[in-house]
């Protein structure tokens, strides 16, 4: 026990940049991978809204697939299939593979959106367009502002879920905080040391942000 | 009013159905509302009240005939609506005020986007409509702060700020404590001796006999009965009229 301490002081004291740099890129990708995916996926909820039927087929068609199928084959689609499919596209690996996060997560976060606007009472519609607001309005002002209470606290915890996938990069050796832990054990043949100071890491950022969406969620019920 | 007032609203051969069309809601009703009429709409539930209602500022869609609003057909395709339902207020049974703006805002918000009003007039219209209702002091509160009551005469309001040419209520008071129903149907009494053009599904027999110029009967999806207050409350002449009133009187 305590030579399991003195290993992780020791590593810790070698290899902190390292670590560091993991939660960077853990924090970057994720950040980037939850504001684009909601994005994306605010448009796609929207597409699905407007119950054109072409649209709708096309959206749940989108969602199926992505949903139905494993984040890493999705990875893999992305780094070695569409530079085949698409060549002119020239990223880099760690730009495909925050793509492919970013279309992973706008999927779950369409569902999000979807399901928080349909939450809002009809009858705010109707009245809506009982005043002869136009649908843009409609949607702007009076629904998506009562929405944003049920997506808000849904949103954040699909951003825990983004900080644990972006582990998935590390199979492609992009910087974030699992490639931290491959990096150090490779260097140190040490794996319980490496292994506890990742994850004591991961633990606290999601602690932090689940700790940041009770918060929002009771300030929410309180403005109600 | 008089007969020779404008038609305001006609309604030709409305038909809706539901489900499929496995549901025959509306089976053909023909109708005029003249400008400045007072017209409360009675029947049992599920005789399809609501649903002609919604069918005449198209909230519902129907099946087939024509509505037609100011001698336009605004069931006819590529019309602007919206444009249309600017002159049809509408209050329902719920409200459906706004619970995230404060009672002017949901006063002011339709005629600013959608009329263009500046806002100040709006706001000053609005405090205007308010003094109307007793409700002045409630400007910058937000709704969950009012009375059911208190609401649905913020809903009305709210409604007028548009300067309708004609209000649709459907069952304003139903979702009411009865210790408040009399206030809004004052404000609804007020309103129709004005000369606003109203339309009102009730089930408050006696407010309908009092300030209707017409009542409509319907029945199974049909207009069964139409006449004066009078005619349907004293004289029915449709059996089932006789009967619907025999149970709610
Ligand atoms: N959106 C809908 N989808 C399917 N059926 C509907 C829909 N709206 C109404 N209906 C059905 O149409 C029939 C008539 O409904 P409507 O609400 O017009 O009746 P109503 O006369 O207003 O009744 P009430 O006095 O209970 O309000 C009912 O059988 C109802 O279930
Ligand atoms: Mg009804």
């Amino acid at each position: 026990m305590l030579e399991l301490i003195q290993d992780v002081v020791k590593i810790w004291a070698k290899y902190s940049d390292v670590f560091l740099n993991g939660l960077w890129g853990t924090v970057w990708i994720s950040l980037v991978t939850v504001i684009l995916g909601t994005v994306l996926g605010t448009l796609i909820a929207l597409l699905k809204l407007t119950n054109v039927k072409i649209l709708t087929w096309i959206v749940d068609i989108y969602i199926e697939i992505i949903r139905g199928t494993p984040a890493l084959l999705q990875i893999y689609f992305f780094w070695l299939g569409v530079p085949k499919l698409l060549p002119m596209l020239e990223l880099s690996n760690t730009q495909w593979i925050v793509v492919a996060l970013i279309v992973n997560a706008s999927a779950y976060i369409a569902e999000v959106i979807r399901a928080g606007i349909q939450a809002v009472d009809k009858g705010q519609t109707e009245a809506a367009k009982s005043l002869g607001m136009s649908n843009f309005h409609t949607m702007q002002r009076i629904v998506f502002p009562q929405a944003i209470r049920n997506i808000l606290p849904a949103l954040c915890n699909e951003f825990i879920v983004m900080i644990k996938q972006t582990s998935l990069a590390s199979i492609f050796f992009v910087g974030e905080l699992t490639t931290a832990f491959k990096t150090v054990q490779s260097a140190t043949f040490l794996v319980i040391p490496p292994l506890l100071i990742s994850g004591v890491i991961y633990l606290v950022l999601n602690w932090g942000l689940s700790q940041g969406i009770k918060v929002l969620e009771r300030r929410m019920r309180e403005s109600d | 009013m008089t007969d020779t007032a404008k038609v305001l609203i006609r309604v030709e051969n409305l038909k809706k159905n539901f489900n499929n069309d496995n549901l025959h809601v509306l089976r053909g009703i023909t109708e005029e509302i003249r400008e400045g009429e007072v017209v409360s709409i009675i029947g049992p539930s599920g005789s399809g009240k609501s649903t002609f209602l919604r069918c005449l500022n198209l909230l519902e869609t129907p099946t087939s005939g024509k509505v037609f609003f100011e001698g336009v057909e605004i069931t006819a395709k590529k019309i602007d609506v919206d444009k249309h339902r600017q002159k049809m207020g509408m209050v329902f049974q719920h409200f459906n005020v706004f619970p995230h703006l404060t009672v002017l805002d949901n006063i002011t918000i339709a005629p600013i986007l959608e009329k263009k009003i500046p806002k100040a007039q709006a706001e000053q219209k609005a405090m205007e409509l308010l003094r109307q209702v007793g409700l002045e002091d409630k400007a910058k509160e937000y709704p969950r702060r009012l009375s059911g009551g208190q609401k649905q005469r913020l809903a009305i309001v709210r409604a007028l700020a548009m300067e309708p040419k004609v209000i649709l209520f459907d069952e304003p008071t139903s979702a009411l404590d009865p210790e408040m129903v009399k206030d809004v149907l004052d404000v609804i009494k007020r309103l129709a001796d004005s000369g606003m053009t109203t339309v009102i599904v009730t089930h408050e027999m006696g407010f309908a006999r009092e300030v209707s110029d017409r009542v409509l009967f319907m029945d199974a999806g049909v207009i069964a009965e139409s006449g004066t207050p009078e005619e349907i409350f004293q004289h029915p002449r449709n059996p089932r009229t006789v009967e619907f009133l025999s149970k709610v009187l």
